[in-house]
């Protein structure tokens, strides 16, 4: 028998799902709402959720001061880069892991995990060090390869996790039906592997356009994607607290965009694997 | 034509080997049925011939040449898994026409195989349907058509029944058989199950631990067992073993006889017992009895649908001497 849940437990639990879900999502909230308010009411105290007068002169100003179209265009250069090298680089290292495995792959990738768990400023000498003596500081291709290597574990986690899920008889029987290597994947394995390859496209681009350390680190005017013109917004002061949210909304706004439009496929690329 | 010979074919994966080396011809047109406890190897020593796995030594010849290395592909073979690993994103007609897709067989000649291939197999409703939307059996047959339409050297079945239930597992079974008798062409069935090896097999090939304990028709298996292995293997229910004094009075280690040819009686035979379980069947009756020499064994003899017997009854048991099967020290048969 299922557990009985009455109708008023269950209210309860929607009701508790609603708080903790707007508590997640209020920080966003307030930063879109302040980024129309003026400097004024945006430090006022005590704060003013709603009964401010609406403006849009952030907007305007943060336009007219900084180049959005050139962070912009950086930033979907370096997250869609990194994620699509990073995809090219993970298909096979996942495959081979999930279909042809060594007595070390377990080995491996608990390794490539590791790194993970590494903190990322134990390597910033090093790496910045190396970007100098490379000259590509404040260079885009540099953030791309670098954004790749930071997220190639996620990458290739995901896709393994993913590839286990195929069934490896699948792929004999295509061996057994005719089908070269080239034929099994192209025909066989990719269709089937399809929605796993998306989701881990989309959660990848999402964490470049998000990552905030490096590309903070590493790169000042050329290279410089949203991090950056965020963070050009941002004084220990707290003098424009308005023209900071103006700008942090217009850096999350087209990934909260992308998100929402692909939540489904998000949400299954998470928990796949979970429930058979 | 498939006529497909093992020539000291032996496999190990590292330092354990499976298959140690193992000579087996099969001829053209034969249904060969591989059978044995899990892990005897069975299913490797299939998959060596299809080209899945490779050998660690030996020569597999697919008539008359030299395939030992040649990829799965290219042998000609068709095989159908346990878990009739379709194509999940196909519909049933791109599924059955995926092998003449990559042959590059013309869309002409696909249609017509594909269309005779699903009325054979009563699929040709279903033929726009996704595998999703298939039962076990449906997706079977699609798994058979799939190796149909290929007009392979051989068949290759993998346990193809086991994930079946008991009645569609019947109704497969006679398929099988079926289109064996109308293709005529070789096939080689792998299963743990005795009864399928039994009913459809023209040559059984009992396998335990990588080694063939005996090569047979059926009935030559039933009958005259090489060795106490495979006298225990065929037959259900299981032949019964005795060793000690009974044994030794016929001049054996151990011998067997088979719940049918033991005679029963209220009144009087060779060994007083006591009725534990009776399974009725209907038609027959297996009565599985607890000797007095030592009530921790079970004899188990099948006796006719009308015997009634029940739970603590006194029977007396008498074996019918021809029918004993003799066993040395070694559970080699004695002439």
């Amino acid at each position: 028998m299922a557990r009985a849940v009455t109708n008023q437990r269950k209210a309860l639990n929607t009701a508790l799902a609603w708080i903790v879900g707007l508590a997640i999502f209020f920080p966003i909230l307030w930063t879109i709402l302040t980024s129309f308010k003026t400097e004024a009411d945006a430090i006022a105290n005590p704060p003013i959720l709603f009964a401010f007068d609406w403006t849009l002169e952030n907007y305007s100003e943060v336009m007219e001061r900084s180049n959005y179209g050139r962070f912009l265009s950086n930033s979907i250069l370096i997250a869609g880069g990194s994620t699509i090298l990073g995809i090219i680089i993970a298909v096979p290292a996942a495959w081979s892991m999930a279909f042809v495995p060594s007595r070390r792959t377990k080995d491996i990738l608990l390794w490539m995990l590791s790194t993970k768990m590494l903190p990322a400023v134990g390597v910033l000498y090093p790496i910045y060090l190396l970007c100098i003596r490379l000259g590509v500081l404040d260079n885009r291709l540099a953030m791309v390869v670098i954004l790749m290597l930071i997220n190639l574990p996620i990458i290739v986690w995901m896709l393994y996790t993913y590839f286990k899920e195929i069934p490896g008889e699948i792929l004999e029987a295509a061996r057994m039906d005719g089908a070269s290597l080239k034929e099994e994947i192209l025909y066989v394995l990719t269709p089937m592997a399809i929605p796993g390859i998306a989701s881990t496209l989309l959660l990848n681009f999402i964490l470049a356009w998000n990552e905030a350390f490096w590309t903070l680190n590493l790169t000042s005017v050329d290279a410089a994607p949203l991090t950056q013109f965020i963070a050009s917004y941002s004084s220990p002061e707290g003098l424009f607290f308005a023209k900071l949210s103006a700008a942090s909304t217009m850096a999350i706004a087209p990934i909260l965009i992308l998100g929402w439009f692909s939540q489904k496929q998000l949400v299954r690329g998470l928990t796949f694997g979970a429930v058979k | 034509m498939g006529r497909i010979t093992l020539d000291k074919v032996r496999k190990a994966f590292g330092d354990v080997e499976v298959i140690p080396p193992l000579d087996l011809t099969i001829d053209d047109g034969e249904f060969v049925v591989f059978v044995g406890p899990s892990g005897c190897g069975k299913s490797t020593l299939l998959r060596l011939i299809a080209g899945l796995e490779d050998v660690s030594g030996g020569q597999i010849r697919i008539d008359g040449n030299d395939a030992t290395m040649v990829p799965p592909a290219k042998r000609g073979l068709a095989m159908v898994f346990q878990s009739y690993a379709l194509y999940p994103h196909m519909s049933v007609r791109k599924n059955i026409a995926f092998p003449m897709r990559m042959a590059g067989i013309d869309q002409a000649e696909q249609d017509r195989r594909i269309e005779s291939a699903a009325k054979a197999l009563n699929l040709t409703d279903y033929l726009d349907r996704r595998p999703g939307q298939l039962s076990g059996g449906q997706r079977q047959r699609v798994a058979i058509g799939r190796a149909i339409v290929r007009e392979p050297a051989a068949f290759l079945f993998d346990e193809p029944l086991s994930n079946l239930d008991a009645a569609l597992r019947h109704g497969m079974r006679l398929e099988i058989s079926e289109l064996h008798k109308r293709l005529d062409t070789t096939m080689i069935y792998v299963t743990h199950d005795q009864v399928e090896a039994m009913t459809m097999a023209d040559k059984i090939v009992v396998l335990q631990a990588g080694v063939i304990e005996q090569v047979g028709s059926p009935l030559e298996l039933y009958r005259k067992p090489r060795n106490a292995f495979v006298a225990g293997f065929i037959g259900s229910p299981t032949m019964n073993m005795l060793t000690g004094e009974d044994a030794a009075k016929r001049g054996a280690d151990t011998i067997g006889i088979r719940p049918e040819h033991v005679t029963i009686s209220t009144t009087d035979g060779t060994w007083k017992g006591t009725v534990g379980v009776a399974e009725h069947l209907g038609s027959d009756t297996f009565l599985h009895i607890h000797p007095d020499s030592d009530p921790s064994k079970t004899m188990t003899v099948r006796v006719d649908g009308e015997f009634t017997a029940h739970h603590g009854d006194t029977v007396w048991l008498t074996p019918q001497e021809e029918h004993i099967h003799k066993f040395d020290a070694q559970g080699l048969r004695i002439k």
